[in-house]
């Protein structure tokens, strides 16, 4: 077996505060093969974002990796100095951010910070570089006369396309893709997915797809793991997660719970709110959420238990 | 461009409204202007005084609108009267005299004080938590909490009289021949030392906090984080994508202390003797000279709406959102 691109080791990421660590991230494991699609699903507060972000090592204090390792390729990320961390950032991985709305510089043309994507490497002859910036517009459906624009003069689809050149501009093979549709309208989404899809299937780059949109990642993803609190429930390809999935929070997430009295299925939410990080519950973080917990669900955590290879869920029901 | 075109009229606007005010204020007064202002000097002014008040103010027997359009010609050609004190010198010519020390005495001090604590609030965002955040900051805001006027007297006591480094009054040594010449010079550079580090010790540390505050709100933003995930250089980051964008509120906030830095001055030149408006205008005061009060404060006036026009122009120059807005609304 051929190493994955990228390996998450029980990664943990703390909340250094003045009253004591908060643990956000609790020994999160997976791996990113090469040409995957990897989505990590969750709800606000899960710790999606944060994965991205330890990866990156760009977490801010008081935000640290306090345990785990994330090789790269190879590499072992977490050990690397910052100057070869830089070498890593937008290279071999890039990151695009949440809101399309926020993550160009307002006080930049977009042609200069695609440059900045494309020479924060190595040196570039401006020309070079020029014809570069048009190349990553034009490939993104974006007419190259608009490197001159401010941001503030495109609209959000636009503005996300420009996030998504600039995170092509050195060909890495991964890209973390942090919610990148959410701050759009559902056509403009649509639209993005497909263009996403296309670059990725005509590039090759593997993704690591944050969201909270289950659905969404049925259609693009093909693995997807669903983080709960800082820790994940379930592991499995993308199609067993749409079919089979064990843990009652991705089936909770799916919106259709399989009840075995009712002839046909029903749409239901999730009662009730994820937990404080600073006081999780004991057990399996879920239990107190969850309609079929058993006795041993409030007394210990649940180890990530081999349903199918590559199906992994963390629940005491059998 | 109609941006600026609006800004401009905005600004005519507000000049003819100080300078209405400065004709409109004598005439409030209590009863018969004329005869109340001139009897409560009675006896106190020279004939010349009176002769130059009722020069400056334009009051005779005309009516109000002819005297107003009178007086409103007077100031279009720079025309203030003859100062009382200063007897026969022209109002202008006296305030020309001051405006030229002011300028370069607080041009120089404010414009030192905004870049050094501009980019040590920087620096000191940049490096949160780190040893020269946790110095500078406190310290400078510390410095910046004495009164204008009892830091001025410190550093003239420490380095003008116990030290003896630096001139203490004045704005040259009275021996040296005012002229391009490099003795002139330095005896001009040195006499606006301790005023000028006056000025620049209080207000260095509202400068630094002020950027520091915005500088950490910018680095909390998206494309910060971005530019990192790009793999730019500390530096460039923080220049090209923190700090320039930091710098927008800080440089409105400027031009609003520029007025501030005007009052400020005032203290300083009156602890330094430095002939400059604030030292003129205490002068004026003191002696009842009228219209040298008027064409002061006419002049401050119009001074701090020329820097907000200033800042304004270079804000549009900055910010590409202030260009576009009115082009498509």
């Amino acid at each position: 077996m051929t190493e994955p691109l990228l390996r998450v080791e029980e990664l943990s990421v703390e909340y250094l505060t003045a009253t004591g660590p908060v643990r956000v991230l609790d020994g999160v494991s997976f791996v990113v093969g090469r040409g995957e699609v990897f989505g990590l699903a969750g709800e606000s507060g899960s710790g999606k974002t944060t994965v991205a972000l330890a990866i990156l090592r760009l977490l801010k204090a008081p935000a640290a990796i306090t345990g785990g390792r994330v090789w790269f390729d190879g590499q072992e990320l977490t050990a690397l100095g910052d100057p070869a961390m830089r070498g890593v950032r937008g290279r071999r991985i890039s990151l695009v951010t949440q809101s399309a709305l926020d993550a160009l510089n307002p006080v930049m043309p977009v042609g200069a910070q695609l440059g900045d994507a494309i020479s924060a490497h190595h040196r570039v002859r401006a020309r070079d570089r020029d014809a570069r910036v048009a190349e990553l517009l034009a490939g993104v459906g974006i007419d190259p006369g608009r490197a001159r624009s401010y941001p503030h003069e495109l609209s959000g689809g636009m503005r996300q396309r420009v996030v998504i050149a600039m995170a092509l501009a050195q060909r890495p093979p991964l890209i973390l893709m942090d919610e990148p549709t959410t701050a759009l309208d559902v056509i403009v989404q649509r639209e993005l997915l497909t263009e996403i899809a296309r670059l990725q299937a005509e590039l090759g780059f593997s993704i690591l797809f944050i969201t909270h949109d289950l659905a969404l990642m049925l259609e693009l993803c093909t693995h997807i793991g669903v983080l709960y609190a800082g820790r994940l429930a379930e592991v499995a390809p993308a199609q067993v997660i749409g079919a089979r999935a064990r843990h009652p929070y991705t089936q909770g997430l799916l919106g259709c719970f399989p009840d075995p009295r009712a002839p046909s299925l029903r749409l239901a939410g999730i009662p009730g709110a994820p937990p404080d990080p600073r006081h999780p519950p004991a057990g399996c973080r879920f239990h107190p959420r969850c309609d079929r917990r058993l006795p041993a669900c409030s007394a210990e955590p649940p180890a990530p238990r081999v349903i199918a290879p590559g199906h992994e869920a963390s629940c005491w029901l059998p | 461009m109609s941006y600026l075109l609006r800004r401009l009229a905005l600004y005519a606007v507000a000049a003819w409204a100080s300078i209405t005010l400065a004709f409109v204020l004598p005439r409030l007064m209590p009863g018969d202007p004329q005869t109340a202002m001139f009897a409560r000097f009675e006896g106190k002014m020279s004939p010349e005084g009176i002769a130059a008040l009722r020069d400056t103010f334009g009051f005779s027997d005309a009516p109000l609108a002819a005297q107003y359009l009178t007086y409103l010609g007077n100031v279009a050609t720079g025309d203030l009267g003859v100062s009382a004190s200063h007897f026969p010198a022209r109002v202008g010519d006296v305030i020309g005299a001051g405006l030229v020390w002011t300028l370069w005495l607080t041009g120089v001090a404010v414009v030192l004080a905004y870049a050094i604590g501009t980019a040590l609030g920087v620096l000191v965002a940049w490096q949160r938590g780190g040893w020269l955040d946790a110095i500078a900051p406190p310290l400078l805001a510390l410095v910046g909490a004495f009164p204008f006027f009892w830091l001025a007297m410190l550093l003239l006591l420490l380095f003008g009289f116990t030290l003896g480094w630096a001139p203490v009054r004045h704005a040259h040594a009275a021996g040296v021949e005012p002229g391009w010449t490099l003795a002139f010079a330095w005896s001009v550079v040195t006499h606006a030392a301790l005023p000028a580090l006056t000025i620049v010790v209080a207000t260095v540390g509202s400068w630094l906090l002020d950027m520091r505050n915005t500088m950490i709100g910018v680095l909390g933003e998206d494309y910060v984080t971005l530019a990192h995930a790009k793999g730019l250089a500390p530096r460039r980051v923080m220049l090209r994508y923190a700090a320039r964008n930091a710098l927008l509120p800080n440089i409105t906030s400027f031009g609003m202390a520029l007025g501030f830095v005007l009052s400020g001055s005032l203290l300083t030149e009156m602890v330094f003797s430095y002939p400059g408006l604030g030292y003129l205008l205490i002068g004026a005061v003191r002696s009842l000279d009228y219209p040298l009060i008027q064409g002061l404060f006419l002049t401050i006036t119009l001074a701090v709406l020329g820097a907000n026009l200033l800042v304004d122009l270079v804000y549009v120059w900055l910010d590409p959102r202030a260009r576009v807005r009115t082009e498509a609304p």
